[in-house]
């Protein structure tokens, strides 16, 4: 089972590619839109390829409640548990 | 009594593209023309979209107006005449008036002889069902030449002050003849719809409905953009890849790939997730033309010829997809 940090850590990654955002901006309490500018369209591609990398499931419904790093991070694990 | 033998026209092996012609609304609308009524910015719409301008219709240009002259360059660059159509398919879906259909008046305009003429509602993905309509239509016998024309005018049902699409569409018509031939032309057509999505890109109203509730505004096309884009960029790039398997060709047999020009990012997207070989060539008319829905594919590929990066047999892959949502894709050898 990946800790919460290796999923953050991985994540960071995902948006480091996706935006060229420095994976180390990419904390928990960071905001996807107002901390790290990370628009609708990005957040799209970075929820693809989260949900391949996590082999997890998150529906278009779910990422407009996945406001912070923190919330996709609980997310993925709560997913991960399922 | 002996069961009477039905005669059935003769088949032909293969159909192809023979002529594309295109015209492009003159009315060119920089993003700083539309910024204001939705509070945003020229980087804004560029970054999220990749469009800097889009043409909407000028002063005397219709929908008829611009079908007609793409029709008239099709044709002529087809090599054929007007009288030798026997069939048109126009395919739109911002043809305002309910009946009659705009192919029966394109028919009409163009001086041909009574063709069968009518119009298909498929959205933006219209264009690749009027041709994979055409290339059976062809080898079937029912018709021998098949004036296939995308044309929209979307700008007339486009919203001002809807901050999701204001800035995305264009105004624009594009037309092929498809004709019969001894070589393969147009390969077997992929198609497809996702009827759960209906509401991911829709008119707001029923044109009836805003009149009996007398709305102030008209009707527009809205969508949820996310949503599409997802559907798009990822499905769509499985959709490509099984029209290639299908026909029988390899991506790096490619020349030319030619999406529906949704969005920048998502033909961006697209082209990633296909993983398209370095060589193959990307139509990328959406940054001045804007999203044109079934006009977008032969004007992108017009625009190819024009910069030098499509000639005559070029392998090409087509693939539109839209509200519905639905989606067409197929390989053809351009003309």
């Amino acid at each position: 089972m990946a800790t919460t940090e290796e999923i953050r850590a991985d994540l960071a990654e995902i948006v480091n590619e996706v935006t060229g955002i420095p994976a180390a901006d990419v904390q928990l309490e960071k905001s996807f839109t107002d901390d790290l500018d990370v628009d609708s369209l990005s957040m799209v591609e970075v929820v693809v390829a989260a949900e391949e990398k996590f082999s997890v499931r998150i529906p278009d419904d779910e990422v407009k409640n996945l406001k912070t790093v923190g919330d996709a991070v609980s997310y993925i694990e709560k997913a991960q548990a399922a | 009594m002996s069961t009477p033998t039905w005669s059935m026209p003769a088949t032909s092996p293969h159909a192809a593209i023979l002529g594309l012609g295109v015209d492009r609304a003159k009315r060119v609308v920089p993003n700083a023309d539309l910024v204001a009524a939705i509070d945003s910015s020229d980087e804004w719409i560029q970054q999220r979209t990749g469009i800097k301008e889009r043409r909407w219709l000028g002063p005397g240009e219709t929908l008829e107006s611009l079908a007609l002259a793409a029709s008239q360059r099709a044709i002529a660059s087809s090599g054929i005449e007007a009288a030798q159509i026997d069939a048109i398919v126009v395919a739109t879906c911002t043809h305002t008036l309910q009946t009659p259909a705009l192919a029966a008046k394109l028919a009409h305009l163009l001086g041909t002889q009574a063709p069968a003429a009518f119009d298909i509602s498929a959205a933006c993905a219209g264009f690749c069902h009027a041709v994979g309509l055409a290339s059976d239509m062809v080898r079937s016998g029912t018709s021998r030449y098949v004036l296939v024309v995308g044309a929209e005018a979307l700008s007339r049902v486009t919203s001002k002050t809807d901050r999701g699409t204001a800035f995305i569409f264009g105004d624009g018509a594009g037309a092929v003849v498809v004709g019969p031939s001894e070589v393969p032309g147009i390969g077997p057509v992929v198609w497809g719809s996702d009827g759960e999505q209906f509401d991911a890109i829709r008119q707001t109203v029923d044109w009836v409905e805003a009149h009996e509730n007398q709305d102030p505004e008209l009707p527009y096309i809205a969508m949820d953009g996310p949503a599409v884009f997802r559907w798009a960029s990822y499905e769509m790039a499985k959709i490509a890849q099984a029209t290639l398997d299908r026909t029988g060709i390899r991506a790096d047999q490619l020349d030319l790939f030619v999406p529906h020009q949704a969005n920048m990012r998502i033909i961006d997207a697209m082209a990633r997730a296909m993983k398209l070989p370095e060589h193959v060539r990307i139509a990328r008319d959406i940054a001045t033309q804007g999203n044109t829905s079934a006009a977008s594919i032969p004007l992108a590929l017009a625009r190819m010829y024009d910069e030098g990066t499509a000639k005559s047999g070029d392998l090409a892959l087509l693939i539109a997809f839209g509200a519905g949502l639905s989606y067409a894709a197929q390989v053809v050898r351009v003309p």
